[in-house]
């Protein structure tokens, strides 16, 4: 017979602490004002941040406001910047924390209540850089034919969520709200290379912008803060490399 | 107040609905109204695949998809629909192949295919490989490679809009025809009224009624609870899939791609149960089958951990490298969320609420039925909200991909066809009011409970009384516990009291619509003494054909109650067999 688990891991009486929740509250409905708010609030350590953020406003404060769909790190709901650092609240376990968190809304773009910021800059430049398959000629009657290997060539940058936590980590997008931001890059090279994709010349064109990659610092924030483990650093890289590699 | 004026008005944005748009917006003015932003939305959470007849990589048609679907389904499934859906499969995959979707590849560089649950070759003689796929992560490319082509298409999206009402008005005939719906916009608290003359809702499902689910917190049925509050049908709200395998605990969804790669569900003792329980297909039984026999074993006692009260998903003797190729996510929920590393350690698993496989009767035009016969024009719904039923009483893995593509598609075909035949219709008197009534009733409530002490309870429960195993005395005892807390429900109050993002108010109709689809599943459950599919009697172990092989029609009266009646299931060429693995 093959491993039965030695360890009962998914039921390890787990002991509750108390944990201290400080949260930037922000409701310009009601004042101006930003207000740093503390809560106390037992956490398992197999709680997630956001479970905590449940129970607050499940049995402290209904106002609370903060954005969370799916809860297991696919949908993208609720980046956020948790004890300095962009995260997924649901990707964050408590066995992982100290007992103080401090929980903040991402930054660069503006906040609309509490954790709530308004996306619609970030998908505008997701918008812009054609985040689409473009192709010529005829199609094919079956499907389009691609190696694993080419597929494999742009996997990585299929994997974004577009929770955002990438772009506002980046200094730049700080200081130049203008600036398309990693995310945007992420999905410029998932479909520039592609293998089946024919309309890299177009994207490249608008990434060579002067709000475009060459603002990269390089400073991997994005990459450390994704929550799908993508290679951003990389991936803005291998785009530089194409538009030096066709313009030069 | 705001009102807009739209030919088509389609209301979720997940598959089905940014399938619909697709469809709609480039004939139509169109639409999309979300509670969420669309890349949110739980078409995102799908892992295994989508299944079609390709053939790509053995031998495969769609007859055999079709039957493998009818047979799944324990012999509710309208025969009809299935044959559309599962004809249409082949089309539906390579659609999405040419809009972009990354499928994984054959070696000749063709879309790959892999075994899944209840999917075989020749009419049950051994697993076949049918699921198209990307990784673990199919879902997640559908709704990716969807909303970049609606973002092509230039699609009219209303993000974080909250469609609470519908509305019907009375064509000069009588006939009453959709007109519309009412909207509250998170972002301000103003409600919208959209003037439409079609109406596609594809709202998703309700698995938030339970406790443990893989669903979203967001799923909590507003489609089918608008529907149902306008005394329009819901259709089979007994059959609820439970997925064998959830994270034990938490309920989060490892995919049956794992035993489609050849995962293995063992008990305390190590064994390879399911061989007892399908001999022929093992651990690639359909759904509902593995998550009885894995309930059984932890009931008779074989369930591992210290509490006995799971089983183990076994990875450990697949190779690194295929873990890391074909299910990369899910290993990593497992490694994030319980510690455990599937390289080396058997996952904990329980089942976990997934899947409701009733739900807004339609035909296979996608028109949402008013009875056994007649229509709303106008109306249309596809994807979990919608019961065709290609599903019957239980769905097959990957089969809701593929609902979703392809009635999806018809929606709104079917809707802007109808749309460009039609003039606006008026709208009735004082539409917003319904609406603007339950707002104000909720922020001014000066009760004393909490929302979420009720959501709590219902799905506690719903998890004890009418999960995997239900008998009439759970039953009762559940219906019981819904009507108190309706009760309880009327004297909610919220303290958040304005009008800019206010997700608690939000939260508290959410809960609203819960419990009056708890008590339609509860009640209809109640009334189906026999056991099919996803709805297990204890007291009533057997398939009874002669008098349950038929669909339950639940219907809400004027006083609250609930009327149920039945609808024929359309059989065509696959007559009801025992149904064995």
């Amino acid at each position: 017979m093959t491993a039965v688990a030695e360890r009962p891991v998914a039921v390890e009486a787990p002991k509750a602490r108390t944990v201290e929740v400080k949260i930037r509250r922000y409701n310009p409905e009601i004042s101006d004002e930003v207000r740093w708010v503390t809560y106390r609030v037992e956490a398992y350590p197999t709680d997630r941040v956001l479970n905590l953020l449940t129970k607050i406003k499940d049995e402290q404060d209904g106002t609370l406001t903060f954005r969370r769909s799916c809860a297991h790190g696919v949908c993208g709901s609720d980046a956020m910047r948790i004890n300095g650092v962009n995260r997924l609240a649901c990707k964050v376990l408590m066995k992982d924390m100290p007992a103080k968190l401090t929980i903040e809304p991402i930054k660069g773009l503006p906040v609309e209540k509490d954790l709530v910021v308004d996306m619609e800059p970030f998908f505008e430049a997701y918008r812009a850089v054609k985040p689409f398959l473009i192709t010529g000629g005829n199609p094919p009657t079956k499907e389009w034919l691609q190696s694993q290997a080419d597929r494999d060539r742009y996997d990585d940058t299929t994997k974004c969520i577009l929770c955002a936590a990438c772009t506002t980590s980046c200094p730049v997008f700080w200081t130049d709200g203008s600036y398309f931001g990693p995310a945007a890059i992420v999905n410029a090279h998932r479909f520039i290379f592609d293998s089946r994709d024919q309309g890299a010349e177009e994207r490249l064109e608008i990434l060579n912008d002067r709000e475009g990659v060459w603002r990269c610092r390089t400073t991997f924030n994005c990459t450390e803060a994704c929550p799908r483990g993508i290679e951003i650093t990389k991936a803005i890289k291998e785009v530089k490399q194409a538009l030096l590699f066709r313009r030069v | 107040m705001q009102t807009h004026r739209y030919d088509v008005v389609i209301v979720g944005a997940g598959g089905a609905g940014m399938r619909a748009a697709l469809e709609s917006s480039n004939r139509t003015r169109t639409a999309v109204l979300t509670k969420l932003y669309p890349t949110r939305s739980h078409t995102g959470a799908a892992q295994g695949g989508m299944c079609a007849a390709l053939a790509n990589v053995e031998e495969d048609n769609w007859e055999w998809h079709t039957f493998d679907t009818v047979k799944g389904g324990d012999y509710l499934v309208d025969q009809d629909a299935a044959e559309v859906m599962c004809r249409e499969a082949i089309d539906a995959v390579l659609d999405l192949e040419k809009m972009g979707l990354p499928f994984n590849r054959t070696p000749a560089g063709r879309i790959d295919q892999r075994r899944f649950g209840g999917h075989t070759r020749n009419h049950g003689e051994a697993p076949v490989r049918r699921s198209c796929y990307a990784a673990d992560r199919t879902g997640h490319m559908i709704l990716q490679t969807l909303y970049q082509n609606c973002v092509k298409q230039g699609v009219e999206f209303y993000n974080e809009f909250y469609v609470l009402d519908l509305l019907l008005s009375r064509r000069a005939d009588g006939v009453e025809v959709a007109s519309g719906v009412v909207a509250y916009e998170l972002a301000t608290g103003e409600i919208h009224v959209f003037n439409a003359k079609s109406v596609v809702l594809a709202t998703g499902g309700f698995g938030k009624v339970f406790k443990t689910t893989s669903n979203a917190h967001t799923l909590t049925g507003d489609g089918m609870g608008v529907i149902w509050r306008k005394g329009l049908p819901l259709e089979d709200m007994e059959f609820f899939q439970f997925h064998p395998t959830g994270l034990a605990g938490l309920g989060i969804l490892l995919s049956e791609a794992a035993r489609g790669e050849g995962a293995i569900l063992r008990n305390s003792e190590g064994e390879r149960f399911m061989e007892r329980y399908a001999p022929t297909i093992k651990d690639l039984a359909p759904r509902d089958i593995v998550a009885r026999s894995m309930a059984n074993e932890v009931r008779e006692g074989r369930g591992a951990g210290p509490h006995k009260d799971y089983v183990l998903l076994d990875l450990t003797h697949l190779p690194r490298e295929q873990i890391d190729a074909k299910l990369p996510d899910i290993t990593e929920f497992a490694r994030t969320y319980l510690g455990v590393e599937p390289y080396t350690e058997p996952v904990p698993v329980y089942p976990t609420a997934h899947y409701a496989m009733g739900g807004v009767p339609t035909n296979v035009e996608a028109e949402v039925l008013r009875n056994n016969t007649d229509v709303v024009p106008g109306l249309y719904a596809a994807g979990e909200v919608a019961c065709v039923s290609v599903h019957g009483s239980n769905r097959l893995g990957t089969n809701s991909l593929l609902d979703i593509n392809v009635f999806g598609r018809r929606a709104g075909i079917a809707a802007a066809d109808y749309a460009l035949g039609v003039e606006l219709p008026d709208l009735p008197a004082a539409a917003e009011d319904q609406v603007a009534t339950m707002v104000r009733r909720l922020l001014t409530s000066t009760g004393t409970e909490r929302v979420a002490t009720i959501r709590g309870e219902l799905q506690n429960t719903m998890d004890r009384n009418a999960q995997v195993f239900r008998t009439e005395e759970s039953l009762a005892e559940v219906q019981a516990d819904i009507a108190k807390l309706k009760e309880r429900y009327a004297e909610v109050a919220i303290s958040d009291k304005g009008k800019r993002y206010n997700s608690e108010l939000l939260e508290a109709v959410e809960l609203g619509f819960l419990l009056d689809l708890a008590e339609v599943l509860v009640v209809s459950a109640r009334n189906r003494k026999e056991s099919r599919g996803g709805h297990a009697r204890e007291d009533y172990l057997e398939r009874d054909d002669e008098n349950y092989m038929k669909h339950t029609m639940a219907y809400r009266q004027a006083d609250g109650s609930i009327a149920l009646d039945w609808k024929p299931v359309v059989q065509t060429r696959y007559q009801p067999m025992a149904r064995k693995y």
